[in-house]
């Protein structure tokens, strides 16, 4: 059973960044997708793989012209690496043990981190001679080698295979310019005192706030500390769930949340009687345009309750007559 | 202040464009960069540190730009870092790498910031749900227009207001080349026609999404004094913040923006903004933040912010002409932006704004850039001549 006190919390661009590469990363990833791999003539003439846009050592602009650019390897030497005992699925290039390595490619002066396939550790050292295992189905990204794996003595190097993603003869495929980069960071978040108090407190259908010992002023929430003085707010207030709204507008983009209502919708700043700092909260129960400053509200509760801020759905005008300008001039 | 003075002496500005996909990130900030170098007669070799800018990381998902950029600004082997104040970002960027020349710790600094929207999506990279929180399920704009119907309702201000501003920037961005919206057409029907997001902020009252990079070169004293490129002085710098959300907290006119502009012009001796300054480039993403930042900035009392835009003091033909190069409204890569307007006003007063010059009788104006919940802001004074002088 998931703990409410610890959020599995991940961030993740749906879909993925869509990146732009440049002209230089591009020529380099238009090779890859060919089975090729290309170096880019440095200032001194160092042949540098991956490329680079700009000299790592003068800082001029470099790769502006085809020749500044050289095929390397396919094969070259382990300059140095390290064990990946456990893959960790779907993050690492493989799934079963491997190694990182730092690898020189034949004709180049730097060297290139790939993965290698040489299942222990045992099988791979500096100077190991290891050459690409190529994808069939390219598309222009280094993951387009799957990995590179230790060569026998006097092996050769095979070339890559013929592609097998090759657009319909109507196609035109131009050069790689960009890329799709997905990736994704999971936290786990522990809660803290306030944030367990205040959530303790919405599973039982009641609003938590604190307030520190020098001051009057309680915030409602997961306010661990009163924000003017940074003095913990460790005397635990019970705050209605009844308030105010004291501004908002009305939202006609749909989609902006899993949770946003369809369009069009009120979202508010609301101040709960017994609080003095501001709650966003989603008004229903009226019509949007019949919302309005001062206008008394009530939390709707889920059905069941759980220590999660799902538990308040929305806020609901009460009826109640409007709340005094002066009772909320100071919020705004 | 620190002991040394300083001086912009080269600016440096791509095109903002709403996708730049014809050059990786590194592209883009060499673009600006290399530009202003040029414009400060040095190459790579003349530059002591570098400092950048930008604002959230998850906008292109690259954590730590300042290693992958490092050689794409020259910084092999030089002092380099980053600075992240959200959408105040460009100007404390830009204050920070000053400060390295006024403190006497370097002679030339390169100053850099940029945003690359469209890698991502704003909007997405604006709320970004967090743990245990409710999230606000109304998008950014979703946070900012319910602080301008509170301006409204405290000020009277009638609701053309903020179409007056966004009408306004779009015409003065008709005389920017490099800025994103150009809108020929554009006039007071086309905005209140145009499609209410998030009422009472439309479609037109809100800034773009752009590509786009800025660049400085802060020289010292004698770095300046020998440079053949016009200089714009640094004359006063200032930062200040405030949480989020506090009691009592006043939202529409942060005290964080009324001390940092307090601490700002006692330092430049500035007595009434609206005389002393020849133009302001101000943060204004949603256009209603023009009148609530001149009353923010002490243009003129609180509540009256409406009446000089209405009355047209803050168009390029007024007496306090803002956002002459178009503004944020015209133009808006984040993490850059801020760094625009302190750009902006440099080359305002250095009398490189091309086809939207400033008179200049003063000699000084106003940068300024704001970020997070109106809760980060930056800004600086630049003139034309040596601060007292």
């Amino acid at each position: 059973m998931a703990n409410s006190f610890i959020a599995e919390h991940s961030l993740e661009y749906p879909g993925g960044y869509q990146r732009s590469v440049g002209p230089v990363l591009g020529r380099f990833m238009t090779a890859l997708r060919e089975g090729k791999i290309l170096a880019v003539k440095g200032v001194d003439g160092r042949k540098i793989v991956p490329p680079q846009e700009y000299d790592p050592v003068t800082s001029d602009a470099i790769g502006s012209k085809a020749e500044d650019f050289v095929e390397v390897g396919p094969a070259g030497r382990v300059v140095s690496w390290s064990w990946v005992n456990e893959p960790r699925i779907g993050k690492h290039p493989l799934s079963v043990p491997f190694a990182f390595a730092l690898i020189r490619l034949d004709g180049a002066d730097t060297t290139m981190l790939h993965a290698v396939d040489c299942g222990t550790p045992e099988g791979i050292a500096t100077g190991t001679r290891v050459a690409p295992r190529w994808r069939t189905d390219r598309v222009g990204k280094i993951t387009d080698i799957e990995c590179f794996t230790v060569m026998a003595d006097g092996e050769q190097p095979v070339l890559a295979p013929a592609r097998t993603n090759l657009p319909g003869d109507d196609t035109e495929e131009g050069d790689v310019t960009g890329m799709n980069s997905q990736f994704r960071l999971d936290y786990r978040v522990p809660a803290g005192a306030s944030t367990r108090r205040y959530l303790n407190g919405l599973g039982e259908g009641k609003i938590i706030g604190g307030r520190a010992p020098s001051s009057t002023e309680v915030y409602a929430a997961s306010r661990g500390t009163d924000p003017k003085t940074g003095e913990p707010t460790s005397i635990e207030v019970e705050i209605a769930d009844t308030g105010c709204v004291t501004t908002f507008c009305i939202v006609n983009i749909p989609g902006l949340s899993e949770l946003a209502p369809e369009i069009p919708y009120v979202s508010a700043q609301i101040l709960l009687d017994g609080a003095d700092n501001m709650m966003f909260g989603l008004i229903r129960g009226c019509a949007v345009e019949d919302v309005h400053m001062g206008m008394r509200v009530k939390a709707k509760w889920a059905d069941e309750l759980a220590p999660s801020h799902n538990s308040i759905l929305y806020y609901e005008p009460t009826g109640e007559p409007d709340a005094p300008y002066e009772h909320y001039k100071d919020n705004l | 202040m620190g002991k040394e003075l300083a001086a912009v002496i080269g600016v440096g500005q791509t095109a903002h464009r709403s996708s730049r996909k014809d050059v990786s990130m590194a592209g883009l900030v060499r673009e600006a960069a290399l530009e202003a170098l040029v414009d400060a007669n040095m190459t790579w070799k003349d530059i002591d540190a570098v400092v950048i800018g930008k604002a959230p990381d998850m906008f292109e998902g690259i954590a730590m730009p300042e290693l992958y950029l490092a050689d794409a600004l020259g910084a092999v082997g030089k002092p380099m870092m980053r600075v992240h104040t959200a959408g105040s970002v460009g100007g404390s960027t830009a204050i920070v790498a000053t400060k390295l020349v006024t403190s006497g710790v370097h002679k030339r600094v390169l100053t850099v910031s940029y945003e690359k929207q469209s890698e991502s999506n704003a909007t997405w990279g604006l709320s970004v749900p967090m743990p245990f929180s409710a999230p606000l399920v109304a998008g950014a704009g979703g946070f900012f227009a319910p602080l301008i119907r509170s301006y409204m309702h405290r000020s009277g201000a009638p609701r053309h207001i903020g179409h007056l501003v966004a009408v306004k920037d779009r015409l003065a961005a008709l005389r920017n080349p490099k800025a994103h919206l150009h809108i020929p057409d554009i006039d007071l029907k086309m905005v209140e026609e145009s499609f209410m997001l998030w009422d009472p902020i439309r479609y037109l009252d809100t800034c773009p999404s752009s590509d786009g990079a800025m660049a400085l070169v802060i020289g010292a004293e004698d770095v300046a004094d020998r440079s053949d490129s016009p200089k714009a002085w640094i004359h006063a710098m200032a930062m200040r913040s405030e949480p989020t959300m506090f009691a009592k907290r006043d939202q529409v006119n942060p005290l964080a923006g009324r001390a940092c502009a307090k601490e700002l012009y006692g330092q430049a001796g500035i007595t009434d903004p609206r005389k002393d300054f020849d133009c302001a480039e101000v943060y204004v993403p949603f256009s209603w933040f023009e009148p609530m930042w001149l009353e923010n900035l002490g243009f003129c009392a609180e509540g009256e912010g409406w009446k000089l835009t209405e009355a047209g003091a803050t168009a390029p033909s007024g007496d306090i002409p803002w956002n002459p190069s178009g503004g944020v409204l015209s133009s808006n890569p984040i993490g850059a932006s801020g760094m625009v307007r302190f750009g902006e006003v440099a080359q305002q007063v250095r009398g490189r704004a091309g086809d939207f010059q400033v008179e200049l009788k003063t000699g000084r104006a106003l940068g300024h850039a704001y970020g997070g919940g109106s809760q980060f802001f930056s800004m600086w004074v630049v003139g034309n001549r040596k601060p007292g002088a």
